[in-house]
């Protein structure tokens, strides 16, 4: 029997979708059974950052109405076998879908899959109260800036009114330099506000934009910081302990040193 | 033949007439016993308005019955009837006075766009996150951080006041008075409270221990009570 995680924000562009992505990516490189579903509808992305675009023949609209079966709708990631993704529909929009229609899929899945991640549209209209329907736990994505620590807070009080495990919190699209000057929350900060557990902290990094563009996500590649981070992520889901990453930006001498001595950070 | 026992007694003080009316009888003979006593009295128009007290005793009138014991005392007569105290109050007056008398003690976080309101005092064993209210007809107790908006004495009670462990409002209300953060962002105070001063007829931040010179009812637990 699966687990069903929502990720989730309340803002728009805080990386709720880059973050099931490399989730789902970190969980299944461990060797477990992940499914993706997005509930954007109308909005679909997932499907671009995973790369798998192009293979979308049915999605979640047509599973819900009843034009296709759900294993019809899924589609298998060409890099593992135990990898799927269950796309939103482009030409739909939110009301397409309902609660039951999201439960009964989610049930479905958790009898095959160990994982199952659902990315959350942005507000806390029908779309949000749709993907948190089915899930089991809640992951609650915000970024270090005033408005989408508010807007995550808002989620927080919503989501404990559902019966669902406490949420936990990923900080995403830190930027070192600007928490040490103080011109951004620091991470105590939001912690201290939002009041719920950290599950983890991931840097902002180029990379994850051009590996986003490219369709695979970052969690692929073994040496970037947000990629050690996310898998850190997974890691914590599984129930392992770890502890958070450090912010700094070890270059010079010391890295070298630490390289050499074949440590990785 | 034993004499009538007298069912109403008129005193003379200074602040005006008071009027006990024995509780015992009937209403019915009471009042025609009061209307008879007032009449006799023959009063001049021209003598100066005097203000009556009236004493119930162990006796509950509704307001239909209040009604026609004013309409009695002021008709014809130079008399208003300033209050009515009776010893008894119904049942459903005491369970809101109850009400308003207790500390509602909530174990919570309220977070943006939640609203947390009760009848009585609010103790808070939680924070008050920016976007997020608190409303209370008594005081509001935070133990914890007040980043939000925080209302006490919503039903209009000036003397109502607001104290938390981290004063950081974004807005403080007191009965209908409004006052609000600075635009330039502040430093957030521990232990604070704030209260309306009535000199400067705005409402103050200042340290807890103020308030034993200014609310001295606070401590007493059936301040309303005395307060009446």
């Amino acid at each position: 029997m699966g687990e069903a995680i929502v990720i989730t924000s309340g803002k728009g562009g805080v990386g709720k979708t880059t973050t099931t992505a490399n989730i789902g990516t970190a969980l299944a490189l461990m060797g477990k059974k992940v499914c993706l579903i997005d509930t954007d509808i109308g909005l679909r992305n997932l499907d671009v950052i995973m790369g798998l675009e192009n293979r979308i023949i049915y999605d979640i609209v047509d599973v819900i109405q009843g034009r296709c079966k759900t294993n019809q709708a899924l589609i298998k990631d060409k890099r593992f076998e135990f990898l799927s993704l269950l796309p939103a529909a482009q030409t739909s929009d939110k009301s397409a879908i309902t609660k039951e229609g999201m439960v009964d899929i989610i049930k479905e899945l958790k009898e095959e899959y160990d994982y199952i991640i659902i990315d959350c549209p942005a507000g806390i209209e029908q779309g949000f109260q749709n993907a948190i329907a089915g899930a089991d736990k809640a992951i609650v994505v915000t970024t270090p800036e005033k408005s989408s620590v508010r807007d995550g807070d808002r989620i927080i009080g919503l989501l404990e009114q559902e019966e669902i495990d406490p949420p936990v919190l990923v900080i995403n699209r830190i930027r070192n330099h600007m928490m040490k000057n103080g011109d951004m929350m620091s991470i105590d900060d939001i912690v201290q506000v939002l009041s719920i557990d950290l599950i983890g902290i991931v840097l902002d990094d180029d990379e994850v934009i051009k590996a986003s563009n490219e369709g695979e996500p970052i969690a692929f590649q073994p040496k970037s910081k947000a990629s050690i981070a996310y898998r850190n992520i997974a890691r914590r889901i599984l129930g392992e302990t770890v502890p958070l990453q450090s912010l700094e930006d070890d270059t010079g001498v010391f890295k070298k040193i630490k390289q050499f001595l074949g440590m990785r950070s | 033949m034993v004499k009538k026992q007298q069912l109403i007694l008129i005193k003379g003080t200074r602040e005006g007439l008071t009027l006990f009316i024995d509780d015992t009888c009937s209403f019915e003979e009471a009042l025609a016993e009061l209307r008879e006593t007032l009449t006799s009295s023959q009063r001049q128009k021209d003598e100066p308005n005097v203000p009556v007290t009236v004493k119930l005793g162990n006796r509950y009138l509704h307001k239909e019955q209040l009604n026609k014991l004013e309409n009695i005392i002021e008709e014809g007569n130079n008399f208003t009837l300033q209050s009515c105290d009776s010893n008894l109050i119904t049942r459903e007056e005491a369970l809101t006075w109850l009400a308003n008398d207790e500390i509602k003690s909530i174990n919570r976080i309220v977070r943006s766009g939640q609203v947390l309101e009760v009848t009585g005092d609010l103790l808070l064993i939680g924070d008050v996150n920016p976007g997020g209210k608190v409303i209370s007809t008594g005081n509001v107790y935070i133990m914890g951080k007040l980043n939000g908006i925080a209302h006490a004495g919503s039903d209009g009670d000036y003397q109502a006041i607001i104290v938390a462990s981290y004063m950081k409002p974004s807005q403080l209300r007191i009965a209908d008075y409004i006052s609000r953060a600075p635009d330039y962002e502040p430093q957030g105070i521990y232990m604070e409270c704030g209260y309306i001063d009535e000199k400067q007829d705005k409402i103050m931040i200042d340290r807890l221990q103020v308030l034993t010179q200014k609310r001295k009812s606070l401590s007493g637990f059936e301040r309303r009570m005395l307060n009446g």
